[in-house]
C-alpha cells in the first residue's frame, strides 16, 4: 500500500526549478525520512503535500486524493507541522487545538478530552492557559507537533521537527515519532542525520529538487555504505586539523567526508586500498595518529556519499 | 459551521489585540463630541486669544452643524481605522505563518476571507451603531430632536463609505507581500478618489458621493444623484470577488 505517490513533480519559482520531476512512494505506515541538502526541495515538497502549494506539473496522490494542479487543497486526513510554526500570540494553547480541533468538526466532548491529552503528551500541559505570544521556539514547535495530531491523521507530514528543540526535548519528539508508527504514515524531514536514523525506516535523499535514492534504511546502509573508516588524529601533534583534511579527502577512492574534532570519517571505495592511501600520505605530512580504522556505517555516511558523489559528477 | 469557527477566532482577535476597542472608543468619542464641538464652538473661540472677533462671524450653531460635524469626523476616523485594520489582515497571516497553519487543514479559502471581511463589517456596524446612538442622544440634549429615519439612513451611508474602504484594504492585503503596501495602496484610492471628486462633475462616481449625501439627508435634504452609492457597491463586490479568485490560487 503506498501511502504518497509522487511522480514527475516539478516545481517552478521563476526560472527557479525547485523540485525537478521529483518521484516518492512513501510506504503505509512507514516512517519515512526525507533527507536532502539545503533548498533540495524538501520543504517545497511538503508544502505541496500539505496542500499549501500547487505542482508546476506531475503527479501527486495523497491519502487516495489526487492533488489538483490548479488549486492548492489540503486533505482533512492529513496533518502537517510547518518548519517554523506559527500561532496567534493572543492565543493560549488551549484556544489553538481547539480552534484547529473544531476546522476538522470534532465534537466539544470529544475535543476537550484530545486537547488536554495533546497538551500533555507534547509536555505543554502546565502552560495550557498561558498566551502563546511568550513561548520559545521549542515551545512553539511542540505545540505545532500536538495541533498536526489533532485529526488523528492517516499521514502526518513533519518539516524539521526537532530542530528547535534542547536534546531531552529531541528524545521525547522523537520517542513519540516512534510510537505513532502503527497509528500513521509519518514523513519526516530532517538535517540531524542521527534522528532519522534512530527513527525512520525508510529514507529518500534528494538533491537539487530530484531523488537521488530510496530505499528501506537498512537496505541504504549496506548498498551505499559498506566502507567507512574513522582516522583519529593525535591532538598534540599541534597542527589544524581543518587545512590538512582536505588533503584526504581528496585522495584517490574517497568520498568526502565530515570532521568531529580531531576525527575524520569518511566513505571509501576499498577499505585497504584506502587504509595505505592514508598511512602513506600520513606518514609523508609526518602526522602522529590515534587509530584508523573501519566503522559501523551510518546514514550520513550514506547521504555524504550519495551527495558529494553527486557533486563530483557535476 | 466552519464559518462560525473562522468568525469566532476573528472576533476574539479583535477583542484581544484591543481593535475593537479602539475603534468603539474613537469612533463613539467622535459621536459624542460631534454635538458637543458644534455647540461649543463659538464659546471655545472666545477663549482662544484673539478669537473674539471671529465669534461676530460664525453664526449660531443649529442642530444641522452637530450632523455635519458628526459626518465629518466618523468618516475621516473611520478610514483610518478601516485602512489601519484591513492593511495586516491578509498580508500578515501569510507573512507570520498562521495561514500556513490554517489553510494546511481543511478550512476553506473563502470561508478564511469571508470570515475576516464580516469580523471588520460588524465591528464597524456595532461602532457606527454605538456612536450614532450617542450623537442622537447629545444632538438632542443640545438642539434638539433629529428626524429618525432620516438619520438612520445618513448611518447606513456612513457605514458603507467605511465598508469600501475596509473591502478594498483587505484586497490589497490578499495582494501584497506586507502590510504597509497595503496601506499604502489604501492611502493612494483614498487619494485618488479625493482628486477625481474635486473635478468638476466627477464626483459624483467615487464613494466620496456618499458621504455629501449622508450630509444632505442628515440636514433634510434629499440627494438627487446616486452614482456614488452604486459605485460603492460595485468596488465592494469587485474588491470582495478579486480577493477571492486570488487567494483561492494563492500558494501559501
Amino acid at each position: 500500500m503506498i501511502a504518497i505517490e509522487v511522480k514527475s513533480l516539478v516545481k517552478t519559482y521563476g526560472s527557479v526549478r525547485a523540485l525537478d520531476g521529483l518521484d516518492l512512494q512513501v510506504p503505509t505506515g512507514s516512517i519515512f525520512g526525507f533527507l536532502g541538502p539545503n533548498g533540495a526541495g524538501k520543504t517545497t515538497t511538503l508544502r505541496i503535500l500539505a496542500g499549501l502549494a500547487k505542482p508546476t506539473s506531475g503527479r501527486v496522490a495523497i491519502a487516495g486524493v489526487e492533488l489538483n494542479t490548479k488549486t492548492p487543497k489540503p486533505s482533512a486526513k492529513v496533518g502537517y507541522l510547518p518548519e517554523e510554526p506559527a500561532f496567534y500570540p493572543w492565543m493560549t494553547p488551549v484556544e489553538f487545538i481547539r480552534y484547529a480541533g473544531e476546522i476538522f468538526n470534532i465534537h466539544k466532548a470529544e475535543l476537550t478530552e484530545k486537547t488536554n491529552k495533546l497538551l500533555a503528551l507534547t509536555g505543554l500541559g502546565d502552560v495550557k492557559k498561558r498566551k502563546i505570544g511568550g513561548f520559545s521556539r521549542g515551545m512553539r514547535q511542540r505545540l505545532g507537533i500536538a495541533q498536526a495530531l489533532i485529526n488523528d491523521p492517516e499521514i502526518l507530514l513533519l518539516d524539521e521537527p526537532v530542530s528547535a528543540l534542547d536534546p531531552s526535548g529531541r528524545k521525547e519528539v522523537l520517542e513519540l515519532i516512534e510510537s505513532l508508527a502503527a497509528k500513521c504514515t509519518v514523513v519526516m524531514s530532517s538535517h540531524i542525520l542521527a534522528d532519522v536514523e534512530k527513527v525512520c525506516d525508510t529514507v529518500a535523499i534528494i538533491d537539487s529538487g530530484k531523488r537521488l535514492v530510496q530505499d528501506g534504511k537498512d537496505t541504504l546502509m549496506m548498498r551505499y555504505a559498506t566502507n567507512v573508516i574513522e582516522l583519529e588524529i593525535d591532538p598534540r601533534q599541534g597542527r589544524s586539523i581543518e587545512a590538512w583534511k582536505q588533503v584526504i579527502f581528496d585522495l584517490n577512492g574517497m568520498y568526502k567526508g565530515t570532521v568531529d574534532g580531531y576525527t575524520l570519517r569518511m566513505t571509501v571505495e576499498d577499505i585497504d586500498t584506502a587504509q595505505q592511501a592514508i598511512l602513506a600520505q600520513l606518514a609523508m605530512d609526518k602526522l602522529p595518529i590515534v587509530r584508523l580504522e573501519q566503522v559501523k556505517p551510518s546514514l550520513e555516511d550514506v547521504f555524504m556519499k550519495l551527495v558529494n558523489h553527486k557533486e563530483a559528477e557535476l | 459551521m466552519k464559518f462560525m469557527t473562522a468568525f469566532r477566532k476573528e472576533w476574539l482577535e479583535l477583542i484581544r489585540t484591543k481593535r475593537m476597542l479602539i475603534a468603539l472608543v474613537v469612533l463613539v468619542l467622535f459621536g459624542m463630541t460631534s454635538p458637543l464641538l458644534a455647540k461649543m464652538l463659538p464659546e471655545i473661540m472666545t477663549m482662544v486669544p484673539g478669537g473674539e472677533q471671529f465669534t461676530m462671524l460664525i453664526p449660531p450653531p443649529t442642530i444641522n452643524d452637530a450632523v455635519v460635524q458628526y459626518v465629518k469626523n466618523i468618516t475621516q476616523f473611520g478610514i483610518l481605522l478601516a485602512l489601519l485594520f484591513g492593511m495586516g489582515s491578509m498580508a500578515n497571516e501569510r507573512d507570520k505563518g498562521t495561514a500556513a497553519m490554517v489553510l494546511s487543514k481543511p478550512m476553506p479559502r473563502i470561508t478564511f476571507l469571508l470570515a475576516k471581511l464580516i469580523a471588520y463589517t460588524t465591528l464597524f456596524t456595532l461602532a457606527i451603531v454605538i456612536a450614532g446612538i450617542a450623537c442622537y442622544y447629545y444632538t438632542y440634549i443640545l438642539f434638539g430632536k433629529l428626524e429618525i429615519m432620516p438619520y438612520l439612513e445618513m448611518n447606513g451611508l456612513i457605514l458603507l463609505y467605511l465598508l469600501v474602504y475596509v473591502a478594498l484594504t483587505v484586497l490589497f492585503s490578499t495582494l501584497t507581500k506586507t502590510q504597509y503596501i497595503a496601506i499604502g495602496m489604501g492611502f493612494g484610492v483614498l487619494i485618488l478618489f479625493g482628486i477625481v471628486s474635486a473635478i468638476p462633475g466627477w464626483g459624483v462616481y467615487t464613494p466620496d458621493l456618499l458621504v455629501a449625501n449622508a450630509g444632505l439627508i442628515g440636514t433634510g435634504g434629499a440627494p438627487e444623484n446616486w452614482t456614488g452609492l452604486w459605485v460603492s457597491l460595485g468596488v465592494i463586490s469587485f474588491s470582495v470577488t478579486a480577493s477571492f479568485l486570488v487567494f483561492r490560487k494563492q500558494e501559501i
